[in-house]
């Protein structure tokens, strides 16, 4: 080949490896970025997160895992991301709708409410059709293997937060729960749970999990969603204010 | 000039006696290092001396440090001596001397780093079994143990062994007391001055129990009960961090355990344990037990099945009739 | 005559450009292209048959995730790959019962570069097949090397997700460990190993090429990981996370599995070459160490890969068929995993470290000008690290709740390792004494080599003791001990081979003065990059995380800044590479180095078979220095020679020296074993 043939095929070459570079980079190592943050503001230097998280159904995109889902303050719209921040140095007031049915804990330690204020969680539990039969009820341990009412976790082991989120319950079957994420109240059972904790004064990035081996089809249910972002596992970012 | 002048001009001057130099430089190098290793880094080398077995391996390294570093500097020497005088001048474009070998120097290297190696070895033998196994995780059955008392309650004073279990499992660490009623914590606390096993295991995944400052490291398997000895000599804060790659958040798995005095460990387990019976957490909880299978849960019974139906979401990697899930 | 390896795009002499034969001729016939599309439909074709096997499986209805399309979509892509490259053909027309017609095109004669992109018998044009596909996959290694540097950047903030990072460590590990056990072997060994020995071919050259083309497969397959998410067990895969993963999962042991197999074949290919193919009148006494470490790692590599490829196995069938030989509480063991993959990974840490061995050898014998100091320890060594890599495999496991009553034996044969290979240094040391040391590029490598291999190595002496390595075991401390061995030791000696060999295999130096800038910055980044890493370990950080402690931001900031600037320094090389090869094209033929070794004594690149007739090999290659030293073999030995060596009698060296001088028949050249083939 002559000098301008292989300097033109060179950097043919050149281009194409760096640009597959690049999208690899961007688009599967980078994939994080794909996800959103919440951002949460404070008032009267209270916060105010809702979270929810759904059973595993075929509505969302594949895989139909189960997934929890933050409620975006501004528009009250329920986003598919397990990202949120807060700022520092507020009380935090978590919400969590729980509309997965009951699985136990693989530890039974984490059935009992720790770090948040007065380690307590309170929790209402509502059928499909609307009727509450659990009202308010404040709990410091809500045990997994005595009766079915633990769906998920909401640990966050830095901070020393550990708390069950209760599910709807016991006596329903599968087919009752909600079948469309993002789940709504009305026609769907489920219990919601409220808590606060004090967020820290420095700001940091904080991983939160569940500890409820629910990655269906996994080996000891731990992988799956367990293990990705944006549906059991995520972070908490603390931004300084 | 007379021949004889003549020809002891002509004589090329004496090859200097290159191995006696190289000898020279490397003894007192040598020595220098090995004073240095020994006098001025020991007492700062790492993990530190918080524990016995933590002391142990500083000692270890410190003698490998010692062993290692004339070995090094022999080397190390030996390479910019020769490169620096033998290289060859630019215009100059013969051979070298043809030595195919020389069974003196061969023989003695191998006796020298035979002899090094020997001792290696039976030094690290004995640091092994001297200090219980220095802070290995040792198996289900341990083959150098810590004295102790083995007792069912544990009390200050005296040589009662205090036993932990450390529970790996994704992706936190938890620890439970038998001797305090099995009562189960996220926070690690030791009694100073007194023998400690750990019985370290896992609840999915192999996980790996470092307690740094301690010098304790035992791979948490499941099913399996990995036994570690040590005994904390001083006061203070440690880092557990997971050792061993356990899936999405291993590098966040790490908490942090403190070593406090005999007696105010008694009152923090007796307290926990009694907060817990009274919160109802400890009969929750699993009897203790060396290993556990949790896809096991005796309390559930036949509410088992009524739980798979209902959400299906739990595990069932195996099929229903296979090892029940939880 | 020197043949032109990058000359005009092949077109069969005397036809036109737009004749249909001739496109035909050169398209038709198999090729990289025909593999890449069979591979294609293999791997849909595998798909479809794997959802239809298992798609009702419980499992896989409860995790939407389905292992067994992926698994056989590779299977059957692999088998077409293989099939659209040609490398059955042979057998189907042997099945057929015809003659396959010679394919002349395949030949190293063949101008052009289509032969680079087919299955070839020629094991020279596989060698330099394999030098440009490790290249490659080294330098796709290196990328993902950079993002684990950038990650670790900050403790806190974190550049890209937990799981990516996983998958980014996992598929940087993994890329290493699995390509680079042929770096050396690849490359230089295919190569080199005939031209060494004095053989026209090597024993086997179908399974040394499809040795070489699974090695694109495999690594394609492994890069596949990363559609699905990665995998997270890191390059050691251990059970029963990598059961528990997602589908990255089956990329890493399929991928695994399939380069075992590459290395197996090579090695096997290589021992009887060695053993069968040897020239009359090389001795093992004289056989170059390049050889001998050639030799040792295909023993290594025929022996210890089969465990590797039965755990990776055992695995596919735990993730896809749920059988449970990794399961603990289904009575399978973790345990077995773990040694099962150790057996397996100790000798394969020695196939990666022992070629760079061999190298070293050749480049210092030739540029201190003076025979290999203690041939017959260096041998010895070469074959004690082999035989006694077997029996190591337990340091990795001391703190893993094995039994521990072997501890001491295992720190004992582990410490004893060291012992042969200690003798690298001893004959390295030796051949340095009142020698004339000329500091060309590869010799400035082997320096390096043996600075870098000394610290790996006695690093290597803290880790056998088992309670030192109860704090250094999983922390940076392995990381900087085992990237001072493999990269520091195998690496260096792979530029080395380039820097020596590349005139030999092409005819093309590279630029020396981008060489040594290439060499400085790379010996000096490499230093201070892996350096600090056994300080990092020491204080506490283990392998594998993303956040670390406070305290050691400022180490793991310097590091990554060297990283980085070490990857620069690699770039230099690249940009060498391809400039030298494709631009400046520097002329070296003859034999710059003055090398009495037998590949040197032949044009640069080496006629198509290798001989024209079997040498008589006269004397060791590492003679030099001595004022009437045979040369190392006579290239055109009367008739009568070849005819008694192979009859079994001695080699005629005593009569040799005659040889030469009388010229046999009128008009036949005499040569003196030195001269280049005109």
């Amino acid at each position: 080949m002559s000098v301008p043939a292989r300097a033109a095929a060179l950097l043919v070459a050149v281009a194409a490896v760096v640009g597959l570079g690049i999208f690899v980079a961007l688009y599967y190592i980078g994939a994080e970025s794909a996800l959103t943050t919440v951002h949460y503001t404070a008032s009267n230097g209270q916060v105010n997160v809702m979270l929810q998280e759904d059973p595993q159904n075929d509505s969302s995109s594949k895989p139909n895992w189960v997934s929890y889902y933050v409620q975006d303050p501004s528009t009250k719209n329920w986003v598919h991301t397990t990202l949120f921040s807060i700022p520092a140095n507020t009380k935090v007031n978590v919400t969590i709708y729980g509309y997965d049915g009951c699985t136990p804990l693989r530890n039974n330690y984490f059935s009992q409410v720790l770090g948040t204020i007065g380690n307590t969680v309170t929790v209402s539990q509502f059928d499909q059709h609307g009727k509450k039969y659990v009202s308010g009820k404040t709990l410091s341990v809500i045990n997994s293997w005595s009766d079915c009412n633990v769906a998920h976790t909401f640990a966050i082991p830095a901070m020393g937060i550990y708390v069950p989120v209760a599910s709807p319950n016991a006596n329903l079957s599968v087919k009752d729960l909600c079948s469309s994420s993002p789940c709504t109240p009305s026609g769907n059972p489920y219990a919601v749970e409220t808590f606060s904790f004090m967020a820290p004064s420095h700001g940091g990035v904080f991983r939160w999990q569940c500890l409820v081996p629910c990655g269906g089809g996994y080996l000891d249910g731990n992988s799956g969603p367990m293990q990705t972002e944006g549906y059991m596992t995520g972070e908490m970012d603390v931004v300084n204010s | 000039m007379t021949a004889a002048q003549a020809t002891q001009a002509a004589q090329p001057p004496a090859e200097p006696r290159h191995g006696l130099r190289i000898f020279a430089i490397w003894f007192v190098l040598a020595l220098a290092a090995d004073l240095l290793i020994w006098l001025v880094w020991y007492p700062h080398l790492p993990p530190g001396d918080m524990s016995d077995s933590a002391k142990h391996q500083q000692f270890d390294i410190a003698v490998l440090a010692v062993a290692a570093a004339p070995v090094v500097i022999a080397v190390l020497l030996y390479f910019i001596y020769s490169i620096v005088v033998w290289r060859a001048k630019p215009d100059d474009d013969g051979d070298g001397e043809p030595i195919y070998g020389n069974t003196k120097v061969q023989v003695a290297w191998i006796a020298g780093t035979s002899a090094i190696v020997l001792f290696l070895a039976v030094f690290g033998t004995v640091e092994l079994i001297g200090p219980a196994g220095a802070g290995a995780g040792e198996g289900p059955s341990p083959v150098w143990k810590l004295a102790g008392k083995e007792t069912a309650a544990w009390s200050p004073g005296g040589n009662d062994m205090l036993q932990v279990q450390a529970i790996g499992q994704q992706w936190d660490w938890t620890y439970r007391y038998p001797q305090f009623g099995g009562m189960e914590s996220a926070e690690l606390v030791l009694p100073l001055n007194m023998p400690i096993t750990f019985h370290v295991t896992s609840l999915d995944v192999i996980h790996s129990f470092w307690a740094y400052q301690l010098g304790v490291k035992a791979d948490a398997n499941p099913q399996v009960d990995n036994v570690a000895y040590t005994t904390a000599k001083q006061l203070g804060g440690f880092t557990v961090r997971c050792n061993e790659l356990c899936g999405i958040w291993h590098g966040a798995m790490y908490n942090y355990g403190r070593v406090v005095s005999p007696t105010d460990f008694q009152s923090w387990a007796a307290g926990m344990q009694s907060k817990e019976q009274s919160d109802g957490v400890l009969s929750a909880l699993p009897s203790y037990a060396l290993t556990y299978d949790p896809t096991v849960i005796p309390q559930l019974g036949k509410n088992l099945v009524n739980i798979n139906q209902i959400t299906g979401a739990a595990g069932l990697y195996y099929p229903p009739n296979d090892p029940v899930t939880p | 005559m020197a043949i032109e390896i990058q000359s005009e795009l092949a077109e069969p002499t005397g036809r036109g450009p737009r004749d249909w034969a001739g496109f035909r001729s050169y398209w038709l016939r198999p090729g990289i292209h025909t593999g890449v599309i069979l591979a294609a439909v293999g791997y849909i074709l595998g798909h479809l048959l794997g959802n239809f096997l298992s798609s009702g499986y419980q499992q896989n209805v409860h995790s939407d995730a389905n292992d067994v399309p992926i698994v056989l979509g590779y299977a059957l892509g692999v088998l077409g790959w293989l099939i659209g490259l040609g490398v059955f053909n042979d057998l189907f027309w042997l099945v057929l019962g015809r003659q396959r017609p010679p394919d002349t095109h395949l030949s190293s004669v063949e101008p052009g570069l289509g032969k680079y992109f087919r299955y070839t018998l020629d094991h020279k044009v596989v060698g330099i097949q394999y030098l440009f596909g490790m290249i490659g996959y080294f330098l796709t290694g290196g990328l993902f090397a950079m993002a684990i540097r950038s990650e670790l950047l900050s403790p806190s903030y974190h550049l890209i997700g937990a799981n990516q990072y996983l998958m980014v460590v996992g598929e940087h590990g993994t890329m290493m460990m699995m390509m680079m056990s042929s770096v050396i072997l690849g490359p230089f060994g295919q190569y080199f190993g005939p031209l060494l020995i004095g053989s026209k071919r090597v024993a086997f050259p179908r399974l040394e090429a499809l040795g070489f083309w699974l090695t694109p497969a495999a690594y394609v397959i492994l890069l596949s990981g990363m559609l699905f998410g990665g995998f997270p067990t890191g390059w050691t895969g251990y059970e029963p996370l990598a059961t528990q993963a997602k589908q990255g999962m089956d990329a890493y042991y399929f991928a695994f599995g399939l380069m075992g197999i590459s290395m197996i074949l090579a090695g096997f290919n290589m021992i009887v070459t060695v053993i069968n193919y040897r020239a009359p009148g090389m001795r093992w006494s004289r056989m170059p160490m390049f050889v001998w470490s050639m030799f040792t790692v295909s023993f290594l590599q025929v022996l210890s890969v089969p465990v590797l490829v039965g755990a990776c196995f055992m695995g596919l069938m735990d993730r896809t068929f749920q059988t449970a030989f990794f399961t603990n509480q289904l009575g399978g063991s973790s345990f077995l995993y773990e040694d099962l993959f150790w057996f397996f990974g100790h000798p394969e840490v020695y196939i990666l470290a022992l070629p760079g061995f061999g190298i070293i050898a050749e480049v210092v014998s030739v540029f201190c000008r003076k025979p290999l100091f203690g041939y017959k320890i260096a041998a010895a060594g070469m074959l004690g690290v082999g035989i006694l890599s077997f029996f190591v495999w337990q340091h990795h496991l001391f703190d893993s709740g094995i039994n521990p009553d072997m501890r001491p034996l295992f720190m004992l044969t582990t410490e004893l390792i060291s012992i042969p290979t200690g003798f690298i240094f001893l004959v390295g040391m030796g051949t340095f004494w009142k020698a004339k040391i000329r500091f060309s590029i590869p010799m400035l490598f082997a320096l390096a080599f043996y600075f870098n291999f000394l610290i790996g190595g006695i690093s290597g002496v803290f880790l056998s003791d088992v309670p030192a390595d109860t704090t250094e075991h999983g922390s940076f401390f392995v990381m900087a001990h085992f990237h001072y061995t493999i990269m520091g030791g195998l690496i260096f000696a792979f530029m080395a081979g380039v820097y020596y060999w590349l005139p030999k295999m092409t005819g093309i130096k590279l630029n020396e003065k981008l060489g040594r800038i290439h060499f400085w910055t790379m010996f000096i980044f490499f230093n201070t990059t892996f350096l600090p890493l056994f300080a990092l370990g020491l204080m506490g950080m283990p392998r594998r995380v993303f956040e670390y402690a406070r305290n050691l931001e400022t180490l793991n900031d310097w590091v990554s800044i060297s990283a980085f600037c070490l990857g620069g320094s690699i770039l230099i090389f690249l940009f060498n590479f391809v400039m030298s090869t494709l631009f400046w094209r520097e002329r070296e033929v003859g034999n710059p180095w003055r090398s009495r070794s037998l590949e040197w004594q032949l044009s640069s690149p080496p006629p198509p078979e290798n001989f024209s007739r079997v040498p008589v090999i006269l004397a060791s290659p590492y003679d030099y220095g001595i004022p009437n030293a045979l040369p190392v073999a006579d290239l055109n030995p009367p008739p009568g020679v070849i005819a008694g060596a192979y009859a079994g009698a001695a080699p005629q060296a005593p009569q040799a020296p005659q040889a030469p001088q009388a010229p046999r028949t009128p008009g036949t050249p005499s040569s003196a074993g030195a001269g280049t083939e005109a």
